[in-house]
């Protein structure tokens, strides 16, 4: 392997991840801001932080969102999950193709064209939009993103540990919940951190599929924003950043954790 | 089953042991005219096969020849395209892997990472529901036995390989099965520690009295740890015998290639009389065989040579090539340690091997590249085959 970075390397680094965080570092340092002038810098301040917990509207939102991302996440593994099941475990039956491409489908989907079909579809349905439409959009949403991460982990799956569960007396289903679940367990949990996470910072689809009563975070946030920024927001933004990261991190030390595990498997002796 | 005070296993009982040949003796699995196929490939060919009580038995083959199948079938994780088997007189079809009397190792040994040893010794008699007190007794019987005491607490991922061989043996032994199926069970092992295991093995089956069938694809350790072998090839099986009767009377060219060096020389029956057979090479020469009931003169067959009963000498001046000798140049010399490789190209064009125990300690061998060498065989060392 190739050691040390080159001037290059190091420059194109900087420069995209400048690319990437910038925008975020002044979002998260303008949150601390003293002044009420989102542009001017007025010294090191917690105000907003404490002035958003009287934003009645701002909490509701918050609240929604969390309750939101919660059952939509929830839903969408279990989901996910079966659907990953169905994808690598059931012997080829007819359609198999085509369901999996329609898993992938919300992948690459546009949002817009997502949210305006399912919008179509309750409007039709006459159900009344809300909390629970908005949980059902992002549940379709985020569902093939937990069905990717679980599939992945099945394909790496050695079958012969099932098999070896039964050989020993185990039947199928008790195999299925003392040796499968917690061995796909950390592609299972990090699937639901990713959910969660997608679920708490979509806008796109929840404008479409939510109605009065059920205004959820980023929405809120949209609309405040029209009327201009307000140092409140940089603040609520800032909160939002840290609750997805802290998601991701643990979503990603949990796939880490599953491949050091497997990685031990293969060596052996690895830790005599 | 008393495994701990079992002590040396009484070496004569295995001498007399022959169930095969016993034509009272009512056998433990039996495999009548099985038939698997998957997808248009047939795996296992109409196998009709006893395995008796406490044997331990061998499928040997190259890799697709059918032999884990045929595993995997008296397992349950396959079933029978057509076909019965029987264990104990009972028939396994409607009787799902969990239920089966019978306990596999796995060539990945399959341990469940997630569980400690113990844990893992444990697993298969949790399913029973058995009491925690005799579960414990029994997993610490059985650690000790492979030679895992102190082990229990360990993760799978924190042993060596040959430690997470001995956990698989212990998890499937400790469920005392009627049968004992290991697939490939020393193929991720090196050279010194699978033939220590192999013994290890033998003495293990012979402490616990149960059934052993063994699948590989290394004829030495079929050879080695086996009472009877069944050579398979193409999903069919080609023989069953001891490994001495494979060995030594090997029922086709293919048997005798596939298990152990050979030389084939292709003949024709010359002349045969109650006691030996005379043969005339394809390739010129004559040879003097044992004979064989049922062949006449004119008949095509094959002599097999192994290479150890070939003599090989330095061409003595005024000596004539007569029956069963050959003269040629030594083409090759492999030198083994223990043995020395010689491959001579005859005179007639054949090439052939002997190979000689090296006993005396030489640096200079008396026979080198290029020599001239004369090829003898006892009458009784050539096998005739027809297949």
């Amino acid at each position: 392997m190739k050691r040390g970075l080159s001037i290059f390397n190091v420059a194109s680094l900087a420069l995209g991840l400048a690319f990437l965080y910038l925008p975020i570092v002044i979002l998260v340092i303008f949150s601390f801001n003293a002044s009420r002038l989102v542009t001017v810098w007025g010294g090191w301040s917690t105000r907003w932080y404490a002035e958003l917990l009287h934003d009645a509207a701002m909490l509701d939102a918050a609240w929604v969102s969390l309750r939101l991302a919660l059952l939509s996440a929830t839903t969408a593994t279990i989901l996910g999950t079966l659907a990953a099941l169905a994808l690598t475990r059931v012997a080829r039956f007819r359609g198999r193709l085509l369901f999996s491409a329609m898993v992938y489908a919300p992948l690459v989907m546009p949002e817009v064209i997502s949210g305006l079909a399912l919008l179509l579809l309750f409007v039709a349905a006459e159900f009344d939009r809300g909390f629970w439409t908005t949980a059902v959009a992002h549940t379709t949403l985020t569902m093939c993103f937990v069905a990717i991460i679980v599939q992945s982990r099945l394909i790496g799956f050695d079958r012969s540990l099932e098999e070896a569960a039964m050989d020993l007396g185990c039947p199928p289903l008790r195999t299925f919940f003392t040796i499968t679940l917690p061995l796909i367990a950390p592609a299972i949990a990090s699937g639901w951190m990713l959910a969660f996470a997608l679920s708490l910072d979509d806008l796109v689809i929840a404008s479409f599929t939510t109605g009065p009563g059920a205004t959820t975070l980023p929405i809120r946030i949209y609309s405040e924003v029209r009327l201009g920024v307000k140092p409140e927001i940089n603040a609520i933004c800032t909160i939002m950043i840290a609750a997805v990261t802290v998601a991701v991190i643990i979503a990603s030390l949990l796939s880490k954790r599953r491949i050091a595990a497997s990685a031990g498997e293969g060596t052996p002796g690895a830790a005599i | 089953m008393d495994i701990g005070d079992a002590g040396k296993p009484d070496a004569g009982r295995r001498r007399d042991f022959a169930p095969w040949n016993d034509p009272a003796a009512r056998a433990l699995v039996r495999f009548k005219g099985v038939t698997k196929r998957f997808s248009g490939i047939t795996a296992v060919d109409d196998v009709s096969l006893d395995i008796h009580t406490r044997e331990f038995f061998a499928l040997l083959g190259p890799s697709g020849c059918g032999k884990t199948t045929l595993l995997r079938l008296l397992a349950g994780f396959e079933t029978p395209d057509a076909g019965r088997i029987l264990l104990d007189g009972e028939d396994l079809a409607d009787m799902p892997p969990h239920r089966r009397p019978v306990n596999m190792m796995f060539q990945s040994y399959a341990l469940f990472p997630h569980l400690s040893v113990a844990g893992n010794v444990a697993f298969g008699l949790k399913q029973e529901g058995l009491v925690r007190e005799e579960i414990s007794a029994r997993v610490a019987e059985m650690l000790a036995l492979v030679r895992l005491d102190g082990m229990g607490s360990r993760k799978p991922y924190q042993l060596s390989g040959g430690q997470r061989q001995r956990v698989a043996l212990a998890r499937a032994l400790v469920k005392r099965p009627k049968v004992f199926l290991l697939d490939e069970p020393l193929a991720a092992l090196d050279k010194k520690l699978r033939q220590d295991t192999q013994f290890e093995l033998m003495e293990l089956q012979e402490k616990l009295d149960v059934t052993f069938v063994i699948v590989t694809h290394d004829q030495e350790e079929a050879m080695t740890v086996a009472d009877r072998i069944a050579v398979m090839d193409h999903g069919r099986l080609v023989q069953v015998a001891t490994p001495p009767e494979i060995y030594e009377q090997p029922n086709s060219r293919w048997v005798a290639q596939f298990v152990g060096d050979v030389n084939l020389i292709e003949g024709r029956v010359v002349a045969s009389t109650p006691g030996e057979m005379l043969i005339e090479a394809k390739a010129g020469g004559r040879l003097k065989v044992a004979s064989v009931s049922g062949l006449s003169a004119g008949d095509a067959v094959c002599i097999a040579l192994r290479p150890e009963k070939l003599r090989i000498e330095p061409v003595k001046a005024g000596s004539r090539g007569g029956d069963n000798s050959f003269e040629g140049k030594v083409w090759d010399i492999g030198y083994l340690g223990d043995v020395s490789i010689y491959k001579v190209r005859l005179d007639n064009g054949l090439v052939m091997q002997a190979a000689v125990a090296n006993m005396t300690r030489m640096v200079e061998r008396p026979i080198g590249w290029n020599d001239r060498v004369t090829l003898t065989f006892a009458p009784q060392a050539g096998v005739v085959l027809t297949r």
